[in-house]
C-alpha cells in the first residue's frame, strides 16, 4: 500500500504487519527532505526521531533516518549521503528537537548537517572527551576504539549576562538517587533566566553494541536502554524486529505485552505521584504510593518472576504466560490499588499546601509542546491528545490497543499539578485496561519461531508510560543486527524542561523536574 | 512493620502463587538483624551517598524502594546523605561511563575514610551487558577499590540490604 501525504511528491509504502501505522519512503535528495519537514511542520507533525547510518561496508554511503508523525501514524523518511563528505540539511530551524539528535549523529556517525534550516548547534553532545572527535563508534572501520585518553573537554555553556545574574552548576552528580546530568541554572536572586543542560553522562554505547549481535541478543540490551521503561523498548523492539522480518506475534502474546506495559505505566505513575508528593513536603503521600509500588511490584514478582518484568516481551511474542488465578489475583489487586489510588488523589487534590506548591508551577503550554515535538505526560498535561493507543482522527492505533478503546488523559493547564493530574487519570485507565485484558485473555500460542530476514528494516513505536518510545532496527546481509537505534521520549523532553523552569525560582527545579522524570540513560545511550 | 505485614497479608493477591507474606516476614527479621549490627558496628547511623555511575537506572528503581515503607531504610538507621563528605558508604552503580569516570573518582575521594564502597548490579560488578567499551569502563572496580558486590539486574531490596549488610560486617 503507498500513500501520499498532504499533496507532497514523496510516495510512502505502508510497513506490513501488527505494529503501530508507519510508512517508508526515501528522499530523493536534501532539498526533498527539506521539502517534506517543512510540510510536516506545517500541518503540526512532529519529529519522532533522527539517526545515522554507515552502509559503507555495503559499498554504499550513510544513510540519514528522520521519523516524522503526523495524526496518520509515522513517516519513515532516509535520505541516502555520499561515503565522502555526508553532510544533509539542517533541520533544527523547522523542529528545534533535530539540534541534540544532530549533534549525537555526528558524535557517533559522523555524518552532519550544513546549510538547511539554519539553527543547529556544533558543539558536541555525547562525545565529552573520551574518544577524539575525528574518530566515530559507529562507522563499521572504527574499531572497538578504547585506549584513548579520557580528557574532559571543557563545555561552552551560554552566556547569560546582565546586571546581577549568575551561575549556579549542578551535577553531574545530584543530591539524592538520580542519575547523573549537568544542569547549568542563571539566576537573578532566586528566579530562573535560564537553564542549560549538559547530557551524555550516561553513554555507555548501546548502539555500538548492538552491531552484528544476534536478535536474541538485540532484545536483551533493548530491555535495558531505561530500565523504567523496559517493557516498553523490548516491545517496540520486538515490533521493529517483527515488522522487518514480516512475522505477526499471536494474540495472547499481544495482549500479554499490552498487560506488562500497563503494569509498568501503573508503577510508573505510582512512584511519580509518592515522589512529587515527597518534593511538596507530603511525606505521607510519599510513603502512601512508595507502599503501593511495592505491592504492585510484588505481584509483578510473583507472576512474571522479575519485579519489573525484563526479558519477559520478546521478538516472537512473550516469554510468560499467566494460568487463571495468577488473572484473577489482578483482576482484584486492580481494585484494591483504585480504591487506595482514589482516596489518595482526594487528599492531594485538597491539600492547600501542596496545591500551591503544584499550581502554576513549571509551565509550559501547547504550542510550545507542539513546537519541541514533545509526547506522552508532559505533552498531554498541556492539552494536546497525544496518546500512540488512542483512536483519533485519521489514526487507528495498533492491536491489542484498537480493540480496548483507550481514554488519553489530558490536561490543559501544562503545570506540575496537570502532569500530576495526568497521572493520576491514566493511573484508572490503566487499571480498567488491565481488568479487562485479564478477563478477555485469548487462547493461542505465546510466541513464534521465527527466522531472520536478509537486508530487512523495520520501525517499532510504543506508548510507553513517560511518552513515545522508538525501535528502529536494520539486519544485515546474514540476518544479524546492522543497526539499532533506540529513540527515548526524553530527547524531546528535555528541552521542554529548560523552557518549563525559566521564571520560577531554584527551590522549585526539584518538583518540576521531578514533574517530568526523564530517562537520562535513555536519552545518552 | 507489623501492621505493615498484616496489610500485605490482607491485600496479597489471592492465588496459589503467594510467596510476599513468607518473605516479607523473612525481610523483617533480616531488617531487625541489620538494625542490631549497625548499632553495635558503628555505633551510630550508616550513611550512605549514593552514585549512579552510568546504570540504566533499573538499579536505582530498587535503590529507591529501599526507602518504601516495607523496608524503611532510615527506620534503621541508614540514611542516604547528599554528599560524599558526610558518607560512610558509597553505594555505586554502573557499567562507569568514561563520562563518569573522573566524577566518580572525585567522590570517592571527598569521602572521608575509613570507607565503604558497594558495587550494585550485574553492571557495578562486572559490565554486565554492556561491558568494558570506548564509552564504558566496565565494572565498578575498574575505577575505584570495592568493597562488596551485589549481583542481580536490577538485585531486588533484600539482595541489596544483604549487601549493606556484609560490607558493615567486613
Ligand atoms: S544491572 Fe541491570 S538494572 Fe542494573 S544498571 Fe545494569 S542493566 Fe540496569
Amino acid at each position: 500500500m503507498t500513500m501520499r501525504f498532504h499533496a507532497e511528491p514523496i510516495e510512502f509504502t505502508r510497513q506490513p504487519g501488527l505494529g503501530a501505522p508507519v510508512w517508508a519512503a526515501r528522499a530523493a535528495d536534501g532539498d526533498d527532505l527539506m521539502r517534506f519537514a517543512v510540510s510536516v511542520h506545517r500541518h503540526e507533525g512532529r519529529l519522532a526521531a533522527l539517526w545515522g547510518e554507515d552502509r559503507r561496508q555495503r559499498g554504499e554511503g550513510f544513510r540519514l533516518h528522520c521519523v516524522f508523525a503526523l495524526d496518520e501514524g509515522h513517516l519513515w523518511l532516509d535520505l541516502d549521503l555520499p561515503a565522502e563528505n555526508p553532510v544533509y540539511p539542517d533541520l533544527a530551524g523547522i523542529f528545534p528537537a533535530a539540534n541534540r539528535m544532530q549533534r549525537a549523529t555526528r558524535d557517533l556517525v559522523g555524518i552532519a548537517f550544513e546549510g538547511g534550516s539554519g539553527g543547529g548547534d556544533a558543539r558536541p553532545w555525547l562525545r565529552h572527551g573520551a574518544w577524539p572527535a575525528d574518530w566515530h563508534p559507529l562507522r563499521h572501520d572504527a574499531g572497538e576504539g578504547g585506549g584513548f585518553p579520557n580528557d574532559p573537554s571543557d563545555y561552552d555553556f551560554v552566556q547569560v549576562g546582565g546586571e546581577g545574574a549568575h551561575e549556579i552548576p549542578v551535577g553531574p552528580i545530584h543530591a539524592g538517587i538520580i542519575e547523573p546530568g549537568h544542569f547549568r541554572f542563571s539566576v537573578i536572586g532566586e528566579r530562573v533566566l535560564r537553564l542549560e543542560q549538559r547530557l551524555g553522562y550516561q553513554h555507555k554505547g548501546v548502539e555500538k553494541l548492538f552491531i552484528g549481535g544476534s536478535i536474541a541478543d538485540g532484545a536483551r540490551l533493548a530491555g535495558r536502554i531505561s530500565g523504567d521503561s523496559t517493557c516498553a523498548y523490548a516491545w517496540a523492539y520486538a515490533a521493529a524486529v517483527e515488522a522487518a522480518c514480516g512475522v505477526n506475534p499471536p494474540p495472547r502474546a499481544l495482549m500479554l505485552r499490552a498487560l506488562m506495559l500497563e503494569r509498568e505505566r501503573v508503577a510508573n505513575h505510582l512512584g511519580d505521584l509518592g515522589a512529587l508528593g515527597n518534593d511538596a513536603a507530603l511525606a505521607f503521600g510519599f510513603s502512601q504510593f512508595m507502599r503501593l509500588k511495592e505491592d504492585w511490584l510484588r505481584v509483578n514478582g510473583a507472576l512474571f518472576g522479575h519485579r519489573f518484568m525484563m526479558d519477559r516481551i520478546v521478538p516472537g511474542g512473550t516469554a510468560s504466560d499467566l494460568e487463571a488465578p495468577a488473572l484473577r489475583a489482578i483482576v482484584d489487586q486492580c481494585d484494591a490499588i483504585g480504591r487506595e489510588v482514589k482516596d489518595l488523589r482526594k487528599i492531594y487534590d485538597e491539600h492547600a499546601g501542596l496545591q500551591d506548591r503544584f499550581q502554576t508551577t513549571g509551565t509550559i503550554h501547547a504550542d510550545l509542546a507542539r513546537e519541541l515535538s514533545l509526547t506522552g505526560v508532559a505533552a498531554r498535561a498541556t492539552g494536546l491528545i497525544l496518546d500512540g493507543r488512542a483512536h483519533r482522527q485519521g489514526y487507528t492505533p495498533p492491536p491489542p490497543y484498537a480493540a480496548l478503546g483507550v481514554r488519553p488523559a489530558t490536561d490543559e493547564r501544562g503545570d506540575v499539578a496537570a502532569r500530576a493530574a495526568v497521572r493520576f487519570a491514566e493511573i484508572f485507565e490503566s487499571l480498567r485496561l488491565l481488568q479487562e485484558i485479564a478477563v478477555g485473555l485469548p487462547d493461542s500460542e505465546l510466541c513464534i519461531e521465527f527466522a531472520p530476514v536478509a537486508d530487512a528494516h523495520g520501525l517499532g513505536v510504543i506508548e510507553g508510560w513517560r511518552g513515545e518510545v522508538l525501535v528502529g532496527v536494520a539486519l544485515d546481509g546474514a540476518g544479524r543486527l546492522a543497526r539499532v537505534h533506540p529513540h527515548d521520549p526524553s530527547w524531546q523532553a528535555w528541552p521542554a524542561l529548560e523552557h518549563a523552569v525559566m521564571k520560577d525560582i531554584v527551590p522549585d527545579f526539584p518538583l518540576i523536574n521531578k514533574s517530568f522524570n526523564l530517562s537520562y540513560s535513555g536519552h545518552d545511550l | 512493620m507489623i501492621p505493615l505485614i498484616k496489610r500485605i497479608l490482607r491485600t496479597g493477591i489471592v492465588t496459589e502463587k503467594r510467596p510476599e507474606p513468607v518473605e516479607s516476614v523473612e525481610i523483617a527479621r533480616e531488617m531487625r538483624q541489620l538494625s542490631d549490627d549497625i548499632l553495635r558496628i558503628l555505633g551510630r547511623a550508616l550513611t550512605i551517598r549514593q552514585v549512579d555511575a552510568g546504570s540504566c537506572n533499573g538499579c536505582e528503581l530498587e535503590i529507591h524502594a529501599l526507602n518504601n515503607p516495607y523496608y524503611n531504610l532510615e527506620g534503621y538507621g541508614i540514611k542516604f546523605v547528599a554528599s560524599p563528605r558526610h558518607a560512610d558508604m558509597l553505594l555505586v552503580t554502573g557499567p562507569v561511563t568514561k563520562n563518569m569516570e573522573n566524577a566518580l573518582k572525585v567522590a570517592y575521594d571527598c569521602t572521608p575514610d575509613p570507607k565503604l564502597v558497594v558495587a550494585v548490579g550485574d553492571c557495578g560488578c562486572t559490565g554486565g551487558v554492556f561491558g568494558a567499551s570506548y564509552a564504558s569502563c566496565g565494572a565498578v572496580e575498574n575505577v575505584i577499590p570495592v568493597d562488596v558486590r551485589v549481583p542481580g539486574c536490577p538485585p531486588t531490596p533484600v539482595a541489596l540490604l544483604q549487601g549493606i549488610l556484609a560490607a558493615i560486617r567486613r
